[in-house]
């Protein structure tokens, strides 16, 4: 196996351009590429459209700020893609003032729309969000007498996940409930950035238990200060 | 008869609905206590939608783990048995019909079993999140709500007004005031709770109510 290219934060975010569509791997910043993402923030990438499950926390009261909140208010992204926003007052503000355009996506169809990305599919067809606000300007097919809503499949220029450990062929095992979009987003974008906590030799992981292979992965980044 | 809402009630119900082995997922908020009155002879196995089964209590002061979390963010532990799995997995369990009960929080919730939960247009809008997939996937969809908002006004209602979680799905709604069954378009009382009668209820909701004759008090 050929080793991935092993690269730090900043170059990683130099692999990001003015308005590509990023997909971000985590749940509430559990499993989003922290490093990856102040490299980003400080490289000051504009017009982004963002994939995540949500945009992390940021408290209107103490005006704390997890994962993905800082380039939110450094206003990066021109839309996001998202399923949660109750935990960021400032995306919820800035889709109020029509600041930033914001899809709001029932999280089992935003992970599906990723897969069927990955995988070589136009879409699928899911029961959620029939006759809701989710249904408007949708195809809606009925298939034995239920009816179900086309939702397009959904790719990105590059993905940045989080993995716990990577070989150096870019295999990864991800670590308990920071796993959630990662693997997904891993097979839906051009380029696809992963920061770890550890890299191993090739060979040292056991082939039955990778949970990503590495033919999805382009560049590995080791997590600051990791051992 | 001054009403005061009252949490503990309804997730003290809610605990009961459950059997061994059935496979539950507690919405954020509200629905997430229910986990602190599972009887201890029943046991049971709680989804959390971000990606595992298993979920256990919170873990001891100093002993979080910033990688294992409850769909809220706050940090949680994982039981003997439990699994981890990604976003696609974890749908495919709620769509695919193999939770057994969901427990979700409400806004509005009316007599032919649409939800409404996610956003209050113009003013809240947090995002429907896991809602409505678990609305549509979950075999049983328990309601949980305090009776009343703040103004007085029944949260259970004829029609929703607000956008939709999902339409027709709701099976069960407990309040602090009783136990309702939806079916054919009405609440049907199945329980009240003390100190609150049968009278207070009906006269205080405007909805289509029906009280049929095993209909009973429970003191909680």
């Amino acid at each position: 196996m050929i080793d991935k290219k092993i690269i730090s934060a900043e170059e990683a975010a130099g692999l990001v351009n003015d308005g590509d569509v990023v997909m971000l791997g985590g749940f509430l910043a559990c499993g989003s590429p922290l490093n990856l993402l102040e490299a980003l923030q400080k490289k000051g990438t504009k017009d982004m459209t963002l994939v995540c499950n949500d945009t992390a926390f940021h408290n209107a009261k103490t005006g704390e700020m997890t994962g993905v909140a800082p380039l939110v208010l450094n206003k990066q992204f021109k839309k996001m893609v998202v399923t949660h926003i109750g935990t960021n007052f400032e995306t919820q503000r800035q889709m109020n003032a029509g600041e930033t355009e914001v899809d709001l996506v029932p999280q089992g169809t935003l992970a599906e729309q990723i897969r069927a990305g990955g995988f070589g599919l136009g879409g699928i067809l899911t029961p959620t969000g029939v006759g809701t606000e989710v249904e408007k300007g949708k195809e809606v097919i009925e298939i034995d007498g239920k009816k179900f809503l086309v939702e397009k499949a959904i790719k990105g220029d590059v993905a940045l996940i989080k993995a716990r450990t990577a070989d150096k062929a870019g295999n990864l095992i991800f670590d308990k409930s920071a796993r959630n979009f990662n693997p997904l987003m891993a097979t839906a974008c051009e380029t696809v950035i992963v920061e770890v906590d550890e890299i191993v030799e090739t060979g040292a992981l056991d082939p039955e238990c990778i949970n990503t292979p590495g033919l999805f992965v382009n560049y590995i980044v080791l997590t600051k200060g990791a051992k | 008869m001054e009403y005061k809402p009252n949490k503990e009630v309804i997730v003290k119900r809610i605990a009961k609905f459950f059997k061994d082995g059935d496979l539950v997922n507690l919405g954020i908020g509200l629905p997430t206590l229910v986990g602190n009155y599972i009887p201890d002879d029943v046991h049971i196995n709680l989804q959390s939608e971000n990606g595992f089964v298993g979920l256990g209590p919170a873990p001891e002061k100093g002993k979080e783990d910033s990688m294992l979390t409850n769909a809220g963010g706050s940090p949680v532990t994982l039981l003997a048995g439990g699994a981890y799995f990604d976003s696609a997995v974890s749908f495919g369990i709620i769509r695919g019909g193999h939770v057994d009960y969901t427990v979700l929080g409400v806004l509005q919730v009316d007599q032919n079993g649409n939800l409404a939960n996610y956003m209050i247009p113009g003013k809240m809008i947090p995002g429907m999140g896991g809602a409505m997939d678990l609305t549509i996937g979950a075999k049983k969809v328990i309601a949980a709500t305090t009776h009343f908002e703040r103004n007085g006004d029944s949260k259970l209602k004829r029609n929703c007004t607000l956008p939709l979680t999902a339409g027709n799905q709701v099976d069960y709604v407990v309040t602090d005031l009783g136990f309702f069954e939806i079916k054919d378009g009405k609440f049907i009382l199945k329980e009240y709770f003390a100190p609150y009668s049968v009278d207070y209820i009906l006269n205080n909701t405007d909805v289509d109510i029906v009280v049929p004759e095993d209909c009973k008090e429970v003191t909680l």
